[in-house]
């Protein structure tokens, strides 16, 4: 080795640790094992880092993710090698499926090892090739300290993704030296922040032209940090906007423009605008098919202004008639300028006739729910008086199914990043860990998980970690007993065959029995007149996790829908009600 | 259908190949050749990849390629202004009666004689698709034992180097 041995003499573990805090890491979420052991020394004197131990790697994975949305840092989970690095597989291709920022640090066997079966030996690289933004092999201690810096780099620039540093464990054992630079070296690595102006003006004058834009709106405005930003553009402009899943808060709900949420499960609004759009400015969003339906039938009528930082998402499942690759919140402003010179040049747009269409749709097709006819609790109704309860202020970690679909529309959003869930990937289980994470990211606000019965029982056991490790979070099991999303396909598509999605919750096992074992306090709510009752108790009670057993009805739907490979012209706001979109202006 | 070359500088890493080949295969491209060796820059390698998709899809490829943190640039290589060679080796029956056939085909191709036996010859021939896939079809009557083929290299024509510029471009 021609190097120069500059730099502080130490073990290849303690300079994984001082990069850590080189990295400005705070906190690591992680399990260890015979190939990380060496580096979890070290790790007990640092000052900075503080490692929670949780219960399943899986858990550590979604805690790094829920940590990197209230927190706006880089999540970092920790495991070993073999399984420890395997069950980090799902969170990681959860982050990059959602773009979250996170970097992965599993041990490996030692180096001559490598390739022989060893005991607890998986290619953890070879496995996350296809789901990581990157991922690195370290053998040589040296290079800890560049893969890193060059790690943290890749996971917090351009989009935003998951990033696996494998190191083995000879490289952690063996004496080097730690030296430490900001400076990264990849030269196969350029993200294009600033937006070409050309394409800003060309975007500018299209939207002066149009009579029924619409703002589509991803989550990539989010991890631009452009909420700010984008009201401004909305306010000057007058353009209706529609946020996806993944955007939720970015713009507030409580503002006239917002139509809500697009695609499978959004609102007729939004749906609509979209549809008869003739023209999309579609920022940071990717054109998801839970989004576009069948997409050849897509907003037929429309032009696209596709602005995003990942130039491969543009052109990708949607012609681009102005591709503008950049920085959301660059491009949010550049185009507001843009727009102020049309503007002062004398150039206006008239969206009177659009808004008095979308205002019909908003008023005739509201977001809405049945009352259970038999009294039970509506799962709605429980979701809905959480957010009224706690506030816009607090975070919201959601599992996936209905009642993810029902916390993503009946809770008022009016703040970015405060909507945490799993929505590329649709990963059950993500919630009470993530909500675990965010609520170590931001100790000061309320947290609350709202979570299937079905994906609580995959990821409960982080329960423990919570109560442990003083991390109070409030869950709301949305306990209706079964599989509830796939039960509504088979209540419409399989004659109501409901093939194994019954869970049997309602006693097994029993909720309140469960939080009390995990040191928690553990609440049930059966009726809808104790709903807010159990919430505001839920509320005060501060010194350890509640879990509240909410027993709804298990027949409830989520409305609207599109079912999949139908054009959204097809959208059903409950069983056989279709808006008729031809109808009188 | 077309086929496209693509002429990939990546950095000479381990695991890159397999980086650039489950990209292909994940994102469903055909790969129809792909070779892959050093360049002038030790540091550097380059592949030439031949691919066979319709042209929409090839900006998908290339933008998707773009990602990979180990690939530092892209150019897409017009056969009309590309210099394109592979490599064949094949294995040809040839008795004493065929023999001087089986080399008068060799010599018209100017390709090359690199092993012989008692009944059969082995080719050594370089050149472009064309001449290559001829020289296949008038071996094809004499029987063919064997064959290899190297995957497509190719340059562009005129004194521009693909490493001219250090910035990455997609062709």
């Amino acid at each position: 080795m021609s190097e120069a041995r500059t730099g502080t003499p130490m073990s290849g573990a303690a300079s994984l640790i001082k990069s850590l805090e080189a990295a400005d890491v705070d906190t690591v979420f992680g399990i260890p094992g015979g190939a990380i052991l060496p580096a979890y020394d070290p790790m007990m004197d640092s000052e900075k880092i503080r490692h929670i131990l949780v219960r399943h790697e899986q858990g550590a994975g979604h805690a790094a993710e829920g940590y990197a949305y209230s927190s706006g840092k880089v999540g970092v989970c920790m495991a070993t090698s073999g399984p420890g690095a395997t069950n980090l597989v799902t969170p990681i291709a959860d982050a990059y499926m959602d773009s979250v920022p996170m970097v992965a640090i599993t041990g490996q066997v030692q180096s001559a090892s490598i390739g022989t079966d060893a005991f607890q030996e998986a290619d953890i690289s070879g496995i996350t090739m296809p789901i990581t933004k990157h991922n690195f092999l370290i053998t040589n201690p040296l290079e800890i300290p560049r893969a890193i810096a060059a790690a943290f780099h890749l996971a917090s620039t351009g989009r935003p993704g998951p990033v696996l540093v494998d190191i083995s464990k000879d490289a952690l054992a063996a004496q080097t030296t730690f030296e430490w630079s900001d400076k990264v070296d990849l030269p196969g690595y350029r993200p294009t922040v600033k937006p070409h102006s050309k394409q800003v003006r060309e975007a500018a004058r299209l939207i002066v032209e149009s009579r029924q834009p619409v703002l589509y709106i991803g989550g990539g405005v989010v991890r631009a940090g452009a909420a700010d930003q984008l009201r401004k553009l909305a306010d000057l402009t007058g353009i209706p906007v529609v946020t996806t899943l993944m955007a939720r808060g970015v713009f507030p709900d409580s503002h006239p423009q917002n139509l809500g949420m697009p695609g499978m499960h959004g609102t007729v609004a939004a749906v609509g605008a979209l549809q008869q759009s003739d023209l999309l400015i579609a920022i940071g969003t990717r054109f998801d098919d839970r989004v576009t339906g069948h997409l050849p039938s897509f907003a037929p009528n429309a032009k696209v202004i596709h602005a995003d930082i990942d130039p491969a998402e543009i052109g990708k499942n949607r012609n681009a008639d102005v591709p503008i690759v950049g920085d959301a919140r660059h491009v949010i402003v550049d185009l507001t300028n843009a727009l102020n010179a049309e503007y002062e040049a004398g150039k206006s747009a008239d969206y009177e006739g659009w808004w008095r269409q979308l205002n019909q749709w908003l008023e005739e097709f509201p977001l809405g729910y049945d009352t259970p006819a038999g009294g039970e609790v509506a799962p709605q109704y429980v979701i809905e008086r959480i957010g009224a309860a706690a506030g816009p202020d607090a975070y919201y970690a959601s599992g996936v199914g209905q009642h993810q679909m029902w916390a993503a529309q009946f809770i008022q959003y009016e703040k970015p990043g405060h909507w945490i869930n799993s929505g590329g990937l649709g990963t059950m289980g993500f919630s009470v860990p993530a909500a675990m994470g965010a609520k170590v990211g931001s100790p000061d606000s309320v947290v609350w998980s709202i979570d299937g019965d079905g994906c609580f029982q995959m990821t409960n056991q982080e329960l423990a970690t919570c109560t442990i490790n003083d991390i109070p979070i409030k869950v709301a099991v949305i306990n209706n007993g079964t599989l509830g999303m796939v039960r509504q396909w088979q209540s419409l598509f399989y004659n109501e065959r409901y093939s194994n999605t019954d869970l049997n919750t309602h006693r097994i096992p029993d909720f309140v029995k469960l939080a009390d074992a995990y040191g928690c306090h553990g609440l049930r709510c059966d009726k809808p007149e104790d709903v807010d009752k159990v919430i505001a108790k839920a509320m005060s009670l501060n010194d350890a996790p509640v879990v509240i057993d909410f027993q709804v009805h298990k027949d409830a739907m989520v409305w609207p829908m599109v079912p999949a490979g139908l054009s959204n012209d097809k959208i059903t706001v409950a069983r056989s009600l279709a808006p008729a979109w031809d109808s009188e202006d | 259908m077309t086929r496209h070359t693509l002429s990939v500088l990546v950095e000479n890493k381990p695991g890159v190949l397999a980086r650039v080949a489950s990209l292909f295969s994940r994102r469903g491209f055909n790969i129809e050749s792909l070779a892959v060796g050093p360049t002038e820059n030790p540091a550097i390698s380059r592949m030439t990849i031949v691919v066979a998709v319709e042209s929409l899809p090839l900006e998908q490829v290339t933008k998707q390629l773009n990602k990979l943190i180990n690939v530092l640039k892209i150019v897409e290589l017009e056969m009309d202004t590309a210099v394109a060679r592979e490599l064949l080796l094949v294995k040809v029956r040839a008795d004493k009666d065929t023999r001087s056939h089986v080399l008068e085909t060799v010599n018209l191709f100017r390709a090359k004689v690199v092993d012989v036996a008692p009944d059969s010859v082995t080719i050594e021939a370089t050149g472009d698709r064309e001449k290559l896939e001829a020289l296949l079809r008038m071996l094809d009557q004499f029987g063919i034992k064997e064959l290899v083929q190297s995957g497509m290299v190719a340059m562009g024509r005129g004194p521009r180097a693909i490493t001219d510029r250090a910035s990455r471009s997609s062709g």
